[in-house]
């Protein structure tokens, strides 16, 4: 956590999307203040919207632009609900290059690592669908 | 729903000619932000941001003059937040938005005045769902709909009842979710095996009562009105809905919220048969397609 300047833009960086869930409480209040927190402080550009099941019912265009931007790591919830928001927005997600971090089960030192790419966790649960 | 237009979307630019924000301060302004409903980007370094077609606030504290936007296709306004307060910079864009409505978390909405829809509706997991239209046979508020491929849709989102997941229990295959709901599969959990073989979500509404709830509701409100008549006390067959309406929800199978606002049972009846019909008409053009 520094204020330390990051090299400017690098088009082959995943971009970084945070999601706030603001409004509704199924994300724990601790995990995404603290991973807001931990991408703020980093200084790396990042993207942070609201809420996308909000923007999904909207069809917000920033989910088709997104959807199309290349290597992305997702910050929000279940995979398999994060995928079905974008598809019912028109947007789906590419199959491949995009990784989702759960807020909703996993702490954010765990999600942290995983935006940053110091790990990689799974984008998919045993079990989940593909 | 509320029908808002796309919301501004901010973007705090600290690249190249324009001081980084304190990281506390940063973290402090994306929280108000994100909390009003606003989505900020940080911006000019590591990845690029994403282009908007939204109209876009440009924040920094600028060495000069501030740097030209590329690409994107909306409207841009840039301000420069050298020595302002964050409540100044908040305001700052709120103004910009305008008399533009726009939907807002709870509590922002609360503080502001302004109007809140939690975002409550299926997401359908397309990799499970099988096109049997029992979703759309089951809902009476015309969520779901037909796409021109003949295949299932989430057509009216906003017309779905806040907190109520009734029709993720009638599919059969568990492609139903609602992200916010509480507990999983429903919330878009992995499902497992034993969630698709029990097919329990059904059986735990149609056992209740012994077959379709708008089917029993309409029986047991039949049941009433012929009592009414034959009593001729409204008390008594009011009384009787609501025992009807109170086993459903002490089950949890719909939010007594949901269950209350039921049209009457004429209209219930009216809906479902359409919706049947839809959902009959749909399945036959997918089958004819095929
Ligand atoms: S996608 Fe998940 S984390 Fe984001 S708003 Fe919806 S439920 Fe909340
Ligand atoms: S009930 Fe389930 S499987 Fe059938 S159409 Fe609806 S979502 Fe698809």
């Amino acid at each position: 956590m520094s204020d330390a300047p990051t090299p400017p833009s690098d088009p082959q960086q995943p971009r970084l999307l945070y999601c706030r869930c603001a409004y509704a409480q199924v994300v724990p209040d601790d995990v995404k203040n603290d991973v807001l927190a931990g991408l703020a402080d980093s200084g790396a550009a990042f993207e942070a919207v609201p809420d996308l099941c909000e923007m999904a019912a909207r069809r917000d265009p920033q989910l088709a632009e997104l959807a199309a931007a290349g290597p992305l790591r997702i910050a929000a919830c279940w995979p398999r609900a994060v995928r079905g928001l974008f598809t019912q927005a028109g947007s789906p997600l590419p199959k491949e290059g995009v990784a989702i971090h759960n807020m909703r089960t996993d702490s954010a030192t765990t999600v942290l690592a995983g935006m940053q790419g110091i790990a990689d966790t799974p984008e998919t649960a045993p079990g989940d669908t593909p | 729903m509320i029908a808002s237009p796309t919301p501004p979307r901010v973007v705090l630019y600290e690249g190249p000619g324009a001081e980084p924000l304190e990281a506390a301060t940063r973290r402090d302004l994306f929280t108000r932000l994100l909390d009003r409903g606003y989505a900020v980007s940080l911006a000019g370094r590591g990845a690029p941001a994403t282009p908007p077609e939204a109209a876009v606030i440009v924040l920094g504290r600028f060495q000069g003059s501030p740097p030209a936007v590329e690409g994107g296709s909306g409207p841009v306004s840039v301000r420069d937040i050298s020595g302002e307060p964050l409540e100044q910079v908040v305001d700052a864009v709120e103004a910009a938005r305008g008399s533009r409505p726009m939907n807002r978390p709870e509590a922002a909405a609360a503080e502001t005045g302004g109007e809140t829809w939690k975002p409550w509706f299926p997401v359908i997991d397309m990799d499970r769902c099988t096109n049997c239209m029992q979703c759309l046979s089951f809902c009476l508020f015309d969520v779901y709909g037909v796409s021109d491929d003949h295949h299932l849709q989430v057509e009216n989102p906003a017309n779905c009842k806040v907190n109520c997941p009734a029709c993720s229990r009638v599919c059969p295959d568990v492609a139903i979710m609602f992200p916010k709901y509480h507990a999983g599969p429903i919330d878009g959990a992995p499902v497992s095996e034993s969630d698709v073989s029990r097919e329990k979500m059904k059986v735990d509404i149609s056992a209740l009562l012994g077959g379709d709830i708008y089917a029993k509701l309409r029986e047991r409100s039949a049941g009433a009105k012929a009592r009414f008549s034959r009593e001729r006390s409204e008390d008594q067959a009011l009384a009787e809905r609501r025992r009807c309406l109170k086993k459903l929800a002490d089950a949890e199978a719909i939010p007594r919220e949901v269950l209350d606002a039921l049209p009457t049972p004429e209209e219930i009846q009216r809906r479902a048969a359409e919706a049947a019909a839809r959902a009959e008409a749909a399945r036959a053009a997918a089958e004819a397609a095929t």
